[in-house]
């Protein structure tokens, strides 16, 4: 299979990541070459596999719900790119 | 005594222990090596006025009883540190100061260790060369123009150039190994779950493991052992006791056995790096090892898996980056075009490339036929290495399947950069310990690495075996310093 450019348009889109036709095009090629090598996959029979979803057989702890830290929310907004000492700030988005 | 900056760890922490070196001499040492070693590229950010402050805070009253005694450390900047900016080699991250700190980076200073500043690395440390970076590549120290590998290339290269004593990289499909590869030095990826992920910057959870990377293999015992802990931060950190690695340190391997996998026997492999294993395997025979002949039936079926499940969770992981709450952002009319935009210009080539890929092989109809598919191929490469121990304590393959190649050489064709890791992205797969060791030179001189695997949890044991190795290899890295500038 091969992906087309509407193709590449739509996974950009899901990606959030904005492309112009020229930048579209080289992706395409890009994205061809390496799911051609990704095909190969295909010539293995995996029907009676278990799929690995945790390479370090531990299940996840569990702890009690209590609060750490201190108030922290000038440490967490230091890093805001629109300054404002309560909120992030956004595009307006309620009309 | 040797000059200051070429000295290894172990030496370091000697000679501040007897006090015939203070840490601020050693911190100046470095410092001013760095200054006049620009044109390598290896520094991102320096906290060298901060550094000499606390070296001199150190020597007013030395605890010598730390394992890191005011030794100064420059660490990849994948690795958050509070008050020093972390760019991850990203221009989305350009401006990021974070105010925490990586519990890796934590257990270095824990034991009296001075941050020097932060390496360059590939952007999100997704690259082999070293050349994705914003900030630039790097030069290999071992000849000009050479790349220094990759995604740890600014770490392999300062500790080749004697920038730095050790540092830390991290590895999601070879990123600590094949650098040590290139510049002729020691990277050990440990066992997933050892050393705490909470606080660097994530690329593919599942593959991403910090390591130490050092000039030899007792320096590198010495800085795992500080390195690795448990940790509550960091859901996948596992609770097991570990060793005391440099204390515990042995040439004896006397009937070990050691596997040799015939698959990475790999079509138009240099007849140097066969030579170079073929050396490697006589030198363990030498050391009283025993070599067995295994099969890891699905190596060729690695890199392509590691293609699908690395960029699917780096896809997840990046989706943070939306300019938001830190970061670059660039503004739009409204929110999604800001998002749009702030992730086209944030970003480089190579890291959409892969987000563009993750994104796909997770979209509607088509997770099962890649995703699925890749954590099923997963399942059998895992489960190789499973039977394969069930008969050796270890496995020796060459590191990389050729040494440091040009810079510019590979960037325009993704594909050949991706073999690169052939060697190392199975062991991030089955989320096994690997180490790579200098092993020799090829016909350009430039260093080649092997690389010793083990068992989960089994770090002592390649360490061992490498130390073994490294004897009878006697490996030097005739550096010349041609970039020192005055």
């Amino acid at each position: 299979m091969s992906i087309d450019l509407k193709t590449v348009k739509h996974i950009s889109k899901l990606a959030r990541i904005s492309i112009d036709d020229e930048k579209a095009n080289k992706l395409k090629g890009d994205l061809n070459n390496i799911f051609e090598f990704i095909e190969k996959l295909n010539e293995l029979n995996t029907d009676n596999v278990q799929a690995l979803t945790s390479i370090a057989e531990t299940t996840l702890r569990f702890r009690k719900d209590e609060i750490k830290s201190e108030n922290i929310r000038e440490k967490i907004l230091k890093n805001s790119p629109e300054e404002n000492k309560d909120f992030f700030v956004v595009p307006k988005v309620v009309e | 005594m040797s000059d200051i900056t070429s000295q290894s760890l172990f030496e370091l922490t000697s000679n501040i222990k007897e006090k015939k070196l203070s840490s601020e001499e050693i911190t100046k040492a470095f410092i001013n090596r760095a200054e006049k070693s620009k044109k390598l590229n290896v520094y991102v950010t320096d906290n060298f006025e901060k550094a000499i402050d606390q070296s001199k805070k150190f020597d007013s009253n030395p605890n010598l009883d730390f394992k890191l005694p005011g030794i100064p450390i420059a660490v990849k900047d994948l690795f958050c540190t509070n008050g020093v900016r972390t760019t991850a080699g990203s221009k989305i991250l350009n401006n990021f100061v974070p105010t925490y700190e990586s519990t890796v980076t934590q257990n270095l200073w824990n034991q009296g260790a001075i941050l020097l500043g932060k390496l360059n690395c590939d952007e999100f440390a997704m690259g082999s060369s070293n050349e994705t970076s914003f900030f630039g590549n790097v030069q290999n120290p071992v000849g000009e123009n050479l790349v220094p590998g990759g995604s740890s290339g600014g770490s392999s290269a300062a500790v080749a150039a004697n920038l730095t004593p050790v540092t830390i990289g991290t590895d999601t499909g070879g990123s600590i190994r094949q650098p040590a590869s290139f510049t002729g030095t020691v990277g050990l990826k440990p066992t997933y779950g050892s050393c705490s992920r909470y606080g660097i910057v994530a690329f593919a959870s599942s593959l991403d493991q910090a390591g130490p990377m050092t000039k030899n293999v007792r320096d590198c015992s010495m800085l795992l052992e500080v390195i690795s802990s448990f940790d509550q931060k960091d859901s996948t950190s596992i609770d097991y006791k570990r060793n005391n690695y440099s204390k515990e340190l042995s040439k004896d391997i006397k009937g070990k056995k050691i596997g040799i996998p015939k698959e990475y026997r790999v079509d138009n492999m240099p007849d140097e790096i066969e030579q170079l294993w073929k050396n490697g395997i006589s030198y363990a025979k030498d050391c009283g090892a025993e070599i067995i002949d295994i099969s890891l039936p699905h190596t060729n079926y690695a890199l392509p898996t590691y293609y699908i499940v690395a960029p699917a969770e780096a896809s997840s992981n990046l989706a943070r980056y939306d300019g938001v709450k830190y970061g670059f952002r660039s503004p739009g009319q409204n929110l999604i075009e800001m998002y749009e935009k702030t992730r086209s210009e944030g970003f480089g080539d190579e890291v959409k490339r892969r987000i563009m890929i993750g994104t796909y092989v997770l979209s509607s109809g088509y997770y099962d036929a890649y995703y699925l598919k890749a954590q099923k191929v997963r399942q059998l490469i895992k489960k190789d290495f499973d039977d394969a121990f069930s008969k050796v304590d270890a496995i020796l393959t060459p590191s990389t399947p050729s040494s440091a190649f040009k810079i510019g050489e590979k960037t325009n064709d993704p594909v050949s950069m991706y073999l690169n890791d052939i060697f190392t992205v199975p062991i991030n797969l089955a989320g096994l310990p690997g180490i790579s060791i200098p092993a020799g030179k090829d016909k350009n001189n430039y260093p080649l690495g092997l690389q010793v695997i083990g068992k989960p949890f089994d770090e002592q044991n390649i360490l061992n075996i490498s130390y073994a190795l490294e004897d009878k290899i006697n490996f030097k890295n005739d550096i010349l310093d041609w970039w020192l500038s005055e």
